[in-house]
């Protein structure tokens, strides 16, 4: 396969490069270093350049209104959009616009008239429920939060853990068990409206990405109707899983995005800087460390791109797409750690991105399915699909 | 084990001097009346030059004598800064006076138990 851009993907690729060198990040010398949002008339300014670029409304398909960006040129353009000190997790502060969650388009008219284009035109936020106190990278069987019938709808008993953005959001998309006794066969996907009586966001979860938390929900009674199942009762874990395999390509893209920025800092940083008489890139010892850099980013896009290719060809890419997210999240955490060694002490502290991209890039081993769970995906792929 | 929620630490009286000893770090804080209502809770962020000690001696400077204050060293300064406002906000019904001038856009809300 030829990973090379064509000339139309690099024009989009150098117009992204441009856009996040000379519109994002002078704003983030600026802004606190743990900052994740724009202040509202930048986003606001920036979001106008997007739509100019012809690039806002980037993940919406094209019969919502968004541009038709392949998931091969999206995955390119999402490695130059991570090239920011905030960029792992706030790709250019947003200003591409979001498309909600993957699921939403596959809801009913009726739901689609009250979440989907609200969500599209910028008047509703949704969050993503899977993950429980009791797990998240086994959702068939961690899954504890039970929905069971009442009154003509469903009632909703349990807890959520780890969910970014609960409690900003008008409604999120919410995993039950509805039959205790089927395992994956047993889990519909609700969506809950955030002012539903007995949804609550009892808590922040602080974690090592601290520039934004996540939370934990509670469902204490909580009444739905029919119309808020998402898709079929007790199919909702085709739903997720669906979502989960997805994301992992443009998951990784971000990772090395992130190392790309953290590589070219380093190699800047190695030509400046001497030691004892000499400068750092002449040093074996810093060379092989940027070797090793290139090698692990080069290897992480290969797979990046194999995987997005595949998918862009309508072909089978679950395995490709855990290699890829494997690659990239252990490779990118890597060339981090590297290029922080390379800085000495100046890669310790907040005046530069590197720290904020350690404990950033740290979570995405396990965030979107662990490294072992990958692992397991692969290994049954490669060992058979009766291997459990 | 969730951390703890509320900042309930005994109040100091804001002055120069319990101000210039507090430690340059980075962290949230509180600034209430002399009856202990919060007027205002704040953040010591990595472009404060010294930190929590910074940011209390400015509010020292504005406010002048007559209010107080408590601390918490904190790396994780901006979510637990929201989420001092967020609870604030779900005891009270409204952010601290000095907050409620410019509200951090976005504020979520929570209902702790």
């Amino acid at each position: 396969m030829d990973f090379e851009p064509s000339s139309e993907q690099q024009m989009l690729i150098d117009q992204v490069r441009r856009y996040v060198r000379e519109e994002i990040i002078p704003l983030e010398a600026k802004m606190d270093p743990d900052a994740s949002e724009l202040d509202p008339a930048d986003y606001k300014r920036l979001t106008e350049k997007t739509k100019a670029m012809g690039l806002f409304g980037i993940d919406i398909p094209k019969e919502y209104g968004g541009p038709d960006i392949d998931i091969v040129t999206r995955v390119m353009l999402a490695i130059e959009m991570a090239q920011h000190r905030a960029g792992l997790y706030v790709p250019c502060y947003g200003t591409f616009g979001g498309a909600g969650l993957a699921q939403i388009f596959e809801a009913n008219e009726d739901q689609k008239q009250r979440y989907l284009y609200p969500t599209l035109r910028g008047e509703k936020k949704p969050f993503f429920g899977l993950t429980e106190p009791s797990g998240g990278s086994d959702p068939a069987r961690a899954i504890q939060t039970k929905a069971e019938r009442k009154d003509n709808g469903w009632v909703l008993n349990g807890a959520k853990l780890f969910i970014s953005g609960a409690d900003r959001a008008q409604y999120g998309i919410v995993f039950a068990r509805t039959d205790a006794s089927k395992g994956r066969g047993g889990i519909t996907c609700f969506i809950i409206d955030a002012d539903t009586p007995g949804f609550h966001v009892r808590r922040v979860v602080h974690t090592l990405r601290s520039s934004s938390y996540a939370t934990e929900l509670e469902f204490k009674d909580c009444w739905v109707s029919d119309h808020q199942v998402l898709g079929e009762v007790n199919k909702g874990f085709a739903v997720a899983n669906d979502r989960l395999t997805r994301q992992r390509i443009p998951y990784a893209a971000g990772c090395i995005g992130v190392a790309i920025a953290a590589h070219e800092m380093a190699i800047e940083w190695a030509k400046m800087r001497s030691t004892f008489g000499e400068k750092l890139a002449n040093r074996q010892a810093v060379q092989w460390m940027l070797v090793d850099n290139e090698i692990d980013i080069r290897t992480a896009k290969h797979f990046t791109l194999e995987a997005a290719e595949k998918a862009r060809r309508g072909l089978p890419f679950r395995i490709e797409a855990s290699i890829a997210k494997l690659t990239a999240s252990e490779g990118g955490g890597r060339v981090v750690d590297r290029s922080m060694q390379i800085h000495g002490g100046m890669g310790m502290t907040k005046d530069l991105p590197l720290e904020r991209w350690y404990r950033e890039m740290r979570i995405r081993r396990v965030g979107e399915g662990p490294s072992e769970v990958q692992r397991m995906v692969i290994a049954r792929e490669i060992l058979g699909s009766n291997l459990r | 084990m969730a951390m703890r929620l509320r900042l309930d630490k005994p109040w100091q009286p804001l002055t120069a001097e319990t101000a210039a000893r507090l430690p340059g770090q980075l962290g949230v804080y509180q600034v209430a009346d002399g009856q202990g209502a919060v007027l205002f809770i704040g953040q010591a962020g990595a472009r404060s030059p010294f930190g929590l000690r910074s940011e209390l001696q400015r509010e020292f400077a504005e406010r002048g004598t007559g209010c107080q204050f408590r601390v918490e060293v904190n790396q994780q300064y901006r979510t637990r800064w929201f989420e001092l406002l967020m609870v604030h906000q779900a005891d009270h019904g409204s952010l601290p006076t000095d907050n409620a001038k410019n509200p951090p856009p976005n504020l979520g809300r929570l209902s702790p138990s």
